[in-house]
């Protein structure tokens, strides 16, 4: 059945932060659910600010309603109480003015790689021209130059999902939201998406709101990392990530990379989320 | 050959397979055909299966071109049922499963009623379509549509529930209107099942036209049959029932083709080894 979501959509306003990103500005935001026996509280109270251009992580094991929080901020789902403000509206249905990925990539399997691209052209109806030169450019971008007229079933789960993040980007969004974009693909695929959502990410001079599970990827890309506990989903910790950046992969063997990482693992273990025996 | 293919990767390799295999197959059902067809003249010609219960291939042939010209008004009359009734299921289906897919309410309280009323024997019913609609095109294609509208209704409601819901999300992310939606995402996303039903309303399109011809008509190949079994012309009988074959399959083929050109993208529609 077609879910069709309510409420007005939030119309893209006259982006005063065009070139900066959007800045997010999440308060006291609660989320639950009603199953058939009782109700459940995917989120408490959680409260969060975004700055503009930031790329931030929010990790967290599975059902800690860190999905949740990025349907919200995408105004594809709508709050139990509480606001969310993006670039200072707040957010009451569908959010347009940005772009999303999911970790499956939802292509659609009858347009091919540039055609996919150019959807957001049309669902938007955006100047075609331009557009047509910003979907080759960002494909080049990800070294799909050469793939333009291949059809998803003919491209590798890697580089569908580089065509996804080009359909995300088609319009310069302001943010950018990203749910555990890399989670389904190969350790080396993953590697090489991260640097290239980051070269990305340096040109396009956006917002990256970023759902990970994974601690490694999340250090490595982003400037701060939001710690959620399981369910009732809050914040436990949000820590400041002050590696060098451009980072390369090369900033993974360094001791503080893995001083973070040690940091996030702890978090995990004092909440019961990883369990070890004892020695 | 296994090795061969763990060996190939992605589109050049396919293609040369295709290439191979249609070089150097032999098309195995048409040889098969012929087999069974001079098995059948056979057992005529010299086992003594008398000609008034099973007559010979040859025989079906020789009636089938003398009387070409006899024949092409009853072909003519029951390719405008078949086709009248196929064209009026998927004008009464498709609309009807965008309906069913798209209102809870129809869905809660028609539905189960159409899914049920598939336990009526539809070939009962068609004595009641000709006291309704008298005689005619109207009572025939009614038939019709009796019998072939059901595949393409379900198999439309399953494709238009299968649209990913992460793809109507990024409909939404990317402010689509529920046109746009419905045309550029669930719409194409439900075109294979869509094309699947089609094909089996199709098939049914014929066995409802000889329905609607044996139960009331004065032409088609539903008349000729019945017209032939009252002067026991067994000959005439497979005539029209090679010829009722036929049309069948000739039919079903234009949708496969049209599905060829449709759904060029699709798992069904990829080359097999």
């Amino acid at each position: 059945m077609l879910r069709v979501i309510r409420g007005e959509s939030t119309p893209a306003a006259g982006l005063p932060s065009k070139g900066a990103g959007s800045s997010v500005t999440i308060r006291n935001v609660s989320k639950s659910f009603r199953t058939k026996q009782n109700i459940v509280h995917a989120l408490t109270s959680v409260d969060l600010d975004i700055r503009q251009g930031e790329f931030v992580s929010i990790i967290g094991p599975s059902g800690c309603g860190k999905s949740t929080l990025l349907m919200l901020i995408a105004g594809l789902d709508v709050v139990s109480s509480g606001t969310i403000e993006v670039d200072k509206r707040q957010i009451k249905g569908p959010n347009s003015d940005i772009g999303i990925v999911f970790q499956q990539d939802a292509l659609l399997d009858w347009r091919n790689a540039l055609s996919n691209v150019m959807l957001q052209c049309e669902i938007r109806k955006l100047n075609y021209a331009s557009s047509h030169g910003r979907a080759e450019e960002l494909l080049k971008m990800v070294g799909l130059e050469q793939f333009h007229s291949a059809l998803p079933h003919e491209l590798s789960g890697g580089m569908r999902q580089r065509v996804s993040i080009c359909r995300a980007l088609l319009h310069s969004p302001p943010l950018l939201v990203m749910d555990e974009p890399f989670g389904a693909l190969d350790a080396l695929t993953r590697d090489q998406l991260q640097v290239d959502l980051l070269r990305l990410w340096t040109d396009q001079k956006m917002t990256v709101v970023f759902i990970t599970h994974s601690i490694s990827e999340a250090v490595f890309l982003s400037d701060r990392i939001v710690v959620m506990s399981p369910r009732p989903g809050r914040i436990e910790t949000i820590i400041d990530v002050e590696l060098e950046r451009p980072r390369r992969l090369a900033v993974r063997d360094t001791p503080q990379y893995a001083r973070y990482v040690q940091r996030v693992t702890d978090i995990f273990k004092s909440l019961g989320v990883l369990k070890e025996d004892e020695a | 050959m296994s090795v061969d293919a763990l060996g190939s990767g992605m589109g050049g390799s396919n293609k040369l397979r295709r290439n191979w295999s249609w070089r150097f197959e032999p098309p195995y059902a048409f040889i098969a055909l012929v087999v069974l067809l001079l098995l059948w003249q056979f057992a005529c010609s010299f086992m003594g299966v008398p000609a008034y219960l099973l007559p010979a291939p040859y025989d079906i042939g020789k009636d089938l071109v003398l009387h070409i010209g006899y024949f092409v008004p009853h072909i003519l009359a029951t390719s405008v049922v078949i086709l009248l009734g196929f064209a009026a299921s998927v004008a009464v289906g498709l609309p009807l499963s965008i309906l069913l897919s798209y209102s809870p309410f129809f869905n809660k309280s028609l539905y189960p009623l159409i899914v049920g009323s598939q336990v009526v024997p539809k070939v009962a019913i068609a004595p009641v379509m000709l006291a309704w609609f008298g005689f005619g095109l109207t009572p025939k294609v009614a038939i019709v549509i009796a019998i072939a509208f059901f595949p393409v209704v379900i198999n439309s409601v399953v494709g238009l529930r299968a649209t990913p819901p992460q793809m109507i999300y990024l409909a939404h992310s990317m402010g689509a209107t529920l046109w746009q939606i419905f045309w550029r995402f669930c719409l194409p996303q439900a075109l294979p099942s869509v094309l699947a039903g089609m094909k089996m309303a199709a098939v049914l399109a014929v066995i409802g036209a000889v329905v609607a011809e044996f139960v009331g008509a004065d032409a088609g190949l539903g008349y000729v049959i019945l017209a032939a079994s009252s002067n026991f012309d067994i000959t005439r009988q497979f005539a029209a029932i090679v010829l009722l074959s036929a049309l069948g399959m000739a039919f079903y083929w234009i949708i496969e083709l049209i599905e060829r050109r449709l759904i060029p993208w699709h798992v069904s529609q990829r080359t097999e080894a």
